[in-house]
């Protein structure tokens, strides 16, 4: 039977077969945790930041197949991008790089988009932290 | 190796000889039963050998059988039924938490018309306890609604005692057996309920058609009105191929019924064992004994159960999960919820459910090919960590 008889795309599924940047990263720049056991969906995104510009991202997810896959597209978006481009990249753009998501499944975008935010946003509370760690050794 | 096919839980291919004796009712003899010419009466009475095909699998007589669209029409049928016929002697409810929607949904449907329903828990093996049913009972209630058997678990109720509780109570029982009847034994009389739910396409008839079994005397209100049909509980034109499918189909599984279950619970138990023995960290949902004969349902810890379908599908294996990553609720399963597991398992499970073409050689492929996906899927899972 032929693919357009399939949930997902072809990209979506290529992702879920072969998924890019699985693991964690060893003292990694920012962390994001985001899902619950309820939903059935859980994230983790590791992010190597370097002056500025994310160099290395992995993931750790628990989930269905486009939790999978937008896990691994968005680890794969915000290689090489500077911390404020990685801000603007929206669950709609991970959806759209995946060829679409189900409706049903947009959540799942949605989450590796917070994922991704949640992760930023420890990049940041660890680094304001290091610097008034800084500032009281002074 | 082809497609394996192990979901026979959600639907069965039709029997290639239900479909012969099908075709000849949507063409050469295409009438309409209610027609007093011949091509009617050859329709009307081929719909009545069906009628006494459909009674003999359950150990009814024939006019206490109405033919249906299917087992879901036949759980709001009885439910519906009862309840609207009897609103002078009650308003009360007793079902489980762990019935197919087709009765939850409608419990719930009469909740908010002014009906009270008390949903009888279930213990971790998913069985119901007849002494829980008895304590649910008050001088209110018109109706008892316990399925045969669990269509995700597989656990056997203890049906025939809650039905001896009911007609010491004289309130009528209802019993869902759409995953049941045909498979193992379901006498109407022998369990003592005055309603039972079948569906066709669960016994390798076609969709689109099931029966309410109705004891003679019980008092409730025709599912639809219109012609005459169905002695006037169930108007409408009958769907005479089907229903004449739905006979070939009882009859088949009358025959055949205790080889098959023999045959499938050697196949159940030898899949169950190989999961459990190749994959750590894995349950059985269920009861272990008081089950299905063709019902394997596990939980893997660490893994979420859409994921590991899809991997499966991948591999041309065809099963199912109580993980709900894409209904709209997001919830799992209710019923797994009920036996107790965490929301975590009950996103873990998978079911397999066998049938009449599965081989040993299809079950030992799921062995080889399983354990696998989950060492893929647990590498790239958060949880396992966290659990040392």
């Amino acid at each position: 039977m032929g693919d357009i008889w399939s949930l997902y795309s072809e990209k979506v599924m290529e992702h879920f077969k072969n998924p890019r940047n699985v693991g964690e990263i060893e003292n990694p720049d920012g962390i994001g945790h985001v899902g619950n056991p309820v939903c059935g969906d859980i994230m983790e995104l590791y992010i190597k930041v370097d002056d500025s510009t994310i160099t290395d991202a992995k993931f750790k997810t628990f989930g269905c197949g486009a939790a999978i896959a937008t896990s691994s597209m968005v680890t794969e978006l915000v290689k090489g991008k500077s911390i404020s481009e990685a801000l603007d990249i929206s669950n709609r753009a991970v959806a759209e790089a995946l060829g679409g998501l189900p409706p049903i499944k947009m959540h799942c975008s949605v989450l590796a988009e917070e994922a991704l935010k949640s992760a930023i946003e420890d990049y940041f509370a660890r680094r304001k932290g290091k610097n008034n760690g800084d500032k009281s050794n002074t | 190796m082809g497609r394996i096919y192990l979901d026979y839980a959600a639907t069965t291919p039709t029997h290639p000889e239900v479909v012969k004796v099908m075709l000849p009712y949507f063409t050469d003899a295409f009438g309409n039963p209610s027609s007093i010419y011949s091509y009617g009466q050859e329709a009307k009475g081929a719909v009545e050998e069906a009628r006494t095909k459909v009674a003999g699998l359950i150990g009814a007589r024939d006019e206490e059988i109405v033919f249906t669209s299917g087992g879901t029409e036949a759980d709001n049928f009885a439910l519906k039924g009862v309840a609207f016929a009897n609103e002078s002697r009650g308003n009360h409810i007793v079902t489980s938490s762990i019935e197919h929607h087709a009765v939850i949904e409608t419990c719930k449907f009469l909740e908010r018309r002014g009906f009270s329903v008390t949903y009888v828990p279930v213990d971790e093996y998913g069985l119901i306890d007849p002494d829980d049913v008895r304590r649910a009972i008050t001088d209110r209630t018109v109706l008892i609604s316990v399925m045969h058997a669990n269509n995700e678990v597989g656990t056997i109720e203890p049906i025939d005692e809650i039905g001896k509780i009911a007609r010491e109570a004289g309130i009528y029982f209802h019993t869902d057996a759409v995953q049941t009847a045909g498979h193992i034994p379901a006498d109407a009389n022998a369990i003592g309920v005055d309603l039972l739910s079948i569906s066709a396409h669960k016994l390798y008839g076609p969709k689109g058609v099931g029966a309410l079994y109705i004891r003679k005397g019980t008092k409730l209100l025709p599912f639809m009105h219109g012609g005459e049909q169905e002695r006037r509980r169930r108007a409408s034109t009958e769907n005479v191929p089907g229903i004449v499918g739905f006979g070939k189909a009882a009859e088949i599984a009358q025959r055949e019924m205790s080889g098959e279950a023999e045959r499938l619970t050697y196949l159940r138990d030898r899949l169950t064992n190989g999961l459990l023995e190749r994959i750590e960290h894995s349950r059985l949902n269920g009861h272990p004994v008081t089950r299905l004969p063709n019902n394997v349902n596990i939980s893997v810890d660490f893994v979420e159960g859409e994921s590991m379908l899809l991997n499966l599908d991948l591999e041309g294996i065809c099963a199912s999960t109580g993980s709900a990553c894409s209904s709209s609720s997001l919830e799992p399963s209710h019923v797994l919820l009920a036996i107790g597991l965490s929301h975590e398992l009950a996103h873990g499970s998978l079911r397999f459910s066998l049938g009449k073409w599965t081989t040993e050689e299809e079950t030992e492929r799921v062995l080889d090919v399983l354990p696998g996906i989950i060492t893929k899927l647990r590498a790239m899972s958060p949880l396992l960590k966290s659990h040392g």
